[in-house]
């Protein structure tokens, strides 16, 4: 089987972001990189599904800039056989790196059996790169899955939704499959693993060797901004029982005149 | 000069460290408080290479030389400084191979500890001699094809667990330290008996015991060098070691200080986090000098060796200093947090219990000084 995993490049979760100087992006120059975490979820799923059916391959492709490439060095010592790097900005689109994913994998010349990626990116929470890339492909997808079983070329798949519940599909391969946290627990890449990565495979192509241009942008970031500051919160002493009744009342009513949330 | 990590050095630390943060750290405080000793953890990090660098690539090993062995060590000391002088243990007991063993004494004691997780033990403390090693009385005798090993051990880490101990004798005490040899005893052989686990301070979890050789015959082909070179492969152990040794205090020292930083932003006195208060920010940065200082001294003893240099002083400077460091700041971790520092609700004063160990064992700090100055001054 060829099994491709979209993998994305986030900022290490204990990064101070900030915006950069003309409000398009973060400020990218002192982050440290990280694999998205539910990308994780991706590439081990991949490995599993590669184990379990002899001969297959793992190609993780990203988008992004190259100026550090951990996330994809990461996925191919942790297994994956080769990669793909399609050089961007870090602020693309959903629209436009998912066409840059398809680009790529139809440039690898290896048909897709399976296309997994992690159910979102935690930078922008866009939650929609897998579902557009799906589309493009003309390929079946299921996103937010925490279940998954292969028959030949039938997949069984578990998606969680609202409340808890899981719905059951089964999806005919070639398809598009976007991982949740809970479908497996991500293998730590082994040291050997990532001399070896050393010596694999990683193809870098342009956008404009993917048939992405400027033009293909559909959503253009300006102003960004960090969260305004939260304001201090109000302390009330109620210990004292003569005074209690009065506290109440007091709380009683900020919450419903000034936060309005009674 | 380039003081940064190679991409591959790099990642083997990011994925120590996160292994040290969601394997060792959830577990340290129960396995120090109930001392067990860290089977599971050692397993799953032999999984992933941490353990065994020392082995070369020609004998099953990753081929890593002395620099990623002590990025790696860092990582995973700032998950346990017990748990990692267990998963470290190995590389000394092994290193007298790697040094003064033939090719088939490589193959036959390394290539084994490649294919499934297996300890070792390096045995050369005894109860009446620990600083004056050369004063050893475990002694062998010649007997046809054998020697015949007899003597006591003292503090062996991992004896408990051992597959294989690197033991040092003398086969004529009055012969000094050029009566001394190193024997490779198979755990296995009769007359060898463990004791008790001790119960020590700190680094609970790690086991250590003293250990009995009675008419153990240990074939001669065992014996690393020549007879009367044990010595000498000890010495160069060592150097090979301290740097390694030195990363459980510098492991052990950030995670005081990062641990000292949360804290002092968290907590509020007079109405401001402490960390606002100019005696606090004196003691982060002493800290961090010293975090500083010790990681260098011991990039550079590592660096040395492999680079073929003799990093004896260097080696020294990097134990004695790391390890004083991480006592004064384990110390002052403990009294950044105050009376919860003190509590074994929090995790500093296990790091504080931990660290005092480093000063004593593989030379203490004091023996550190005597090598380096005699490598000053002349002998």
């Amino acid at each position: 089987m060829n099994i491709f995993v979209c993998v994305k490049q986030v900022p290490d979760t204990e990064t101070k972001v900030q915006p950069n100087g003309d409000g398009t992006f973060i400020e990218t120059s002192s982050i440290k990189w990280i694999m998205n975490p539910y990308d994780e979820f991706a590439v081990e799923q991949a490995l599993l599904v590669k184990a379990a059916n002899a001969g297959s391959t793992v190609t993780v492709v990203r988008v992004g800039s190259v100026k550090d490439t951990e996330a994809l060095r990461t996925a191919m010592a942790m297994g994956a056989d080769d990669a793909i790097l399609v050089e961007a900005d870090d602020n693309l689109d959903s629209y436009s790196i998912a066409k840059a994913l398809k680009g790529a994998i139809d440039k690898s010349g290896k048909t897709p059996d399976i296309v997994l990626c992690g159910k979102q990116a935690i930078d922008d929470d866009c939650l929609q790169v897998p579902q557009v890339l799906a589309t493009m492909m003309d390929l079946p997808s299921v996103a937010v899955i925490v279940g998954f079983e292969q028959d030949g070329e039938k997949v069984t798949v578990k998606r969680e939704v609202e409340g808890g519940a899981l719905e059951v599909y089964e999806v005919n391969t070639p398809c598009v499959l976007a991982t949740n946290k809970g479908i497996n627990t991500p293998r730590y890449a082994s040291l050997p693993g990532i001399m070896k990565a050393k010596r694999k495979p990683m193809q870098q192509l342009s956008l404009a060797d993917v048939g992405v241009s400027a033009d293909d942008r559909r959503v253009v970031y300006s102003d960004f901004q960090l969260p305004p500051e939260k304001p201090p919160g109000k302390k009330f002493d109620a210990m004292d029982d003569a005074a209690a009744a009065g506290v109440v009342a007091e709380v009683v009513g900020l919450l419903r005149n000034e936060a309005k949330v009674i | 000069m380039d003081f940064s990590r190679s991409p591959e050095q790099q990642e083997m630390f990011d994925i120590a460290r996160k292994f040290a943060i969601n394997e060792m750290i959830p577990v340290a405080g129960k396995y120090d408080e109930e001392s067990i000793f860290p089977e599971a953890i050692i397993k799953k990090a032999w999984e992933l290479g941490f353990v065994n660098t020392s082995i070369p690539a020609e004998y099953g090993g990753n081929g890593f030389g002395l620099l990623d062995a002590v990025t790696i060590g860092e990582a995973l000391a700032y998950g346990c400084m017990g748990m990692y002088t267990s998963i470290m243990c190995n590389d000394l007991a092994l290193a007298p191979i790697v040094i003064g063993g033939s090719h088939e004494q490589k193959e036959k004691f390394l290539r084994p500890f490649t294919e499934s997780p297996k300890l070792a033990s390096f045995c050369l403390t005894e109860p009446g001699n620990g600083s004056d090693a050369a004063g050893i009385r475990t002694n062998i005798k010649e007997d046809g094809d054998h020697w015949i090993l007899n003597g006591e051990k003292m503090w062996i880490t991992n004896a408990g667990h051992a597959d294989l101990f690197v033991v040092y004798c003398t086969m004529d005490s009055s012969l000094k330290h050029k009566g001394i040899c190193a024997l490779v005893v198979p755990g296995d052989l009769e007359g060898i008996t463990v004791g008790k686990k001790e119960h020590k301070l700190g680094q609970n979890c790690s086991d250590t015991r003293a250990v009995t050789f009675e008419n153990v015959k240990v074939p001669k082909e065992n014996m690393l060098g020549k007879p009367g070179e044990g010595w000498m492969i000890a010495m160069k152990t060592l150097d090979h070691s301290r740097p390694l040794v030195s990363t459980i205090a510098l492991g052990g020292a950030q995670r005081a200080l990062d641990l000292s930083i949360d804290y002092s932003k968290e907590r509020k006195q007079f109405g401001v986090p402490i960390a606002k208060h100019q005696a606090i920010q004196f003691m982060i940065a002493d800290m961090t000098q010293k975090v500083e200082a010790s990681r260098l001294l011991i990039q550079k003893a590592a660096w040395l060796s492999d680079n073929g240099q003799r990093n004896t002083v260097v080696a020294s400077c990097a134990k004695a200093f790391a390890a004083d460091s991480c006592m004064q700041i384990t110390t002052d971790a403990v009294q950044i947090y105050g009376g919860y520092g003190y509590s074994k609700e929090y995790p500093v004063e296990k790091l504080m219990r931990d660290a005092k160990l480093i000063q004593i064992y593989e030379g203490t700090s004091q023996i550190q000084r005597m090598v380096i100055a005699r490598e000053m001054l002349g002998k």
